[in-house]
């Protein structure tokens, strides 16, 4: 941990974003770390970030989707799965 | 064979002197309704001119987001067997070598939770293990970890590596390709298991310049063994081809790419200052001629297959390095590739497809890299690089000149 921002505070603040997004557009583990980066600067690495995004996809808050490229999204029932 | 089981069309591609896969899919369709009603849903695809599978984006493991690639049948009621074909992708023992015990508990635990359809080996090298529905994937993965497996890579991670048989069989190899295997599936898991790139990433390792994974072709970093210093020469050797009637003109000096081979009946003489590495010669005569004793890899970046745009060959950005545990050279480039290509590539970009958007020169500038003449792919294609240093120099020689 570089500073004073904890991993749980960034996986909350990273959540946060993810669920804004939500049906809307289809995040990257690099744009999480990037949103990141611009609010708190020199204050996290990227190995905080990386952190915070393991946190969040073992606690299950977040999973991992593909479509094309990978994305870290809300977990839900897809529309193609079937019964 | 099932009974009902009718796909004319399908058995077309069981007529001629080649393996077929629908053979081996038939010869399961009795004891298993996932391998007829696959059967069945591809035959109504060649009916019908298209396919029936769904893309399942959000199927896999806990923790992982790679691994399992999900398919769901568009047509469920009528194929009830493959309402679920999810796809799991294993890891590989570095160089493909397994021991009987090993493939039977693979095939138990499959048998147990899927299909027991394989795929040995798909492109990036996995165990393919075709079919299984989405309740399964957990009791899968459980049954294989704890036999010691783990799942590949799939998704925008680095991909599971693999290497040919390196040093475990093949004198040629001049560095220990399963052990540097082994030591970044290692080294880099969190990059294997948590897609966190901009899209794939392919790392394949050949002992010597025969490729023998094509790793210049199908890789986006291609790691191969190369040396530094002569050719080995024996002479004694040489001389039993050439009383054997071996046509050294013919078969090597005619060959040679550089022409830097001069030989006769008596003697071989080789100007390694021009030797290019294509291995012709030491193929040909393999007890007379052996790589260097100065041993390491050369590294290529970029190639891929036509997705997205269009193929691409490696480029070569490191001639040499020695490539000896614990690697720590090769981390830190790998890490600094990484970075840079993470920070600013696009979606679904590859490395080669970067390295042609940002140019060499930016690209080696911001991965600390020189750049060097190597990496000249074709000549009069690229070979000028401009450095701002440069002109920096250039403005300041102007200015002492005035």
């Amino acid at each position: 941990m570089a500073a004073d921002v904890s991993i749980d505070q960034l996986a909350d603040d990273m959540y946060e974003i993810v669920a804004d997004s939500a049906g809307k557009k289809k995040l990257k583990a690099g744009d999480l770390t990037k949103a990141m980066t611009a609010k708190y600067g020199d204050a996290i690495t990227r190995k905080d970030c990386k952190a915070a995004i393991k946190q969040l996809i073992d606690s299950g808050r977040c999973v991992y989707g593909y479509f094309g490229g990978s994305s870290i999204e809300l977990p839900r029932t897809e529309g193609a799965a079937n019964e | 064979m099932a009974d009902d089981l009718k796909i004319p069309l399908l058995e077309e591609l069981e007529k001629g002197p080649w393996p077929s896969f629908v053979s081996d899919i038939k010869s399961m369709a009795d004891k298993s309704e996932v391998a007829a009603d696959l059967l069945r849903q591809l035959e109504k695809s060649y009916e019908d001119k298209r396919g029936y599978w769904k893309h399942g984006g959000l199927v896999g493991v806990l923790g992982y987001g790679g691994g399992v690639i999900g398919r769901y049948s568009a047509l469920p009621e009528e194929f009830p067997g493959v309402s679920h074909f999810h796809t799991v992708r294993v890891n590989q023992p570095s160089g493909w070598v397994y021991t009987s015990k090993a493939l039977n508990e693979i095939m138990d635990i499959w048998d147990e939770h899927g299909s027991g359809l394989t795929n040995m080996h798909g492109s990036t090298g996995d165990m393919v293990l075709l079919g299984t529905n989405t309740d399964e994937l957990e009791p899968t993965f459980q049954a294989l970890t704890q036999k010691g497996w783990d799942l590949g890579g799939s998704g925008s991670d680095m991909r599971t590596p693999s290497c040919c048989i390196g040093p475990a069989r093949c004198e040629w190899a001049c560095y220990d390709t399963m052990d540097l295997c082994y030591n970044l599936t290692q080294e880099y898991q969190d990059e294997l298991h948590r897609p966190m790139f901009n899209y794939k990433f392919k790392i394949k390792m050949s002992g010597c310049p025969n490729d023998c994974v094509a790793s210049q072709a199908r890789s986006d970093m291609a790691i191969i063994g190369i040396w530094k210093d002569e050719i080995q020469i024996d002479k004694d050797a040489y001389a039993a081809y050439m009383k054997d009637g071996f046509n050294i003109k013919d078969l090597v000096v005619d060959m040679c790419p550089t022409g830097c081979i001069t030989a006769d009946e008596n003697d071989i003489e080789i100007d390694d200052s021009n030797c290019v590495k294509c291995m012709h010669c030491i193929a040909r005569l393999p007890k007379a001629l052996a790589p260097g004793k100065e041993r390491g890899a050369t590294i290529s970046l970029g190639a891929k297959a036509p997705i997205v745009e269009g193929a691409l060959i490696a480029q070569n950005i490191i001639p040499f390095m020695e490539m000896e545990k614990p690697y720590e050279e090769l981390h830190d480039l790998i890490e600094r590739i990484w970075e840079f290509w993470d920070d600013h590539g696009k979606a679904r970009e590859r490395i080669g497809e970067f390295i042609e958007r940002v140019s060499l020169a930016t690209f080696l500038e911001n991965t600390g890299l020189d750049p060097l003449p190597q990496m000249v792919q074709e000549p009069r294609d690229n070979p000028y690089i401009f450095y701002e240093e440069y002109y920096a120099e250039e403005d300041e020689e102007a200015a002492s000149d005035e």
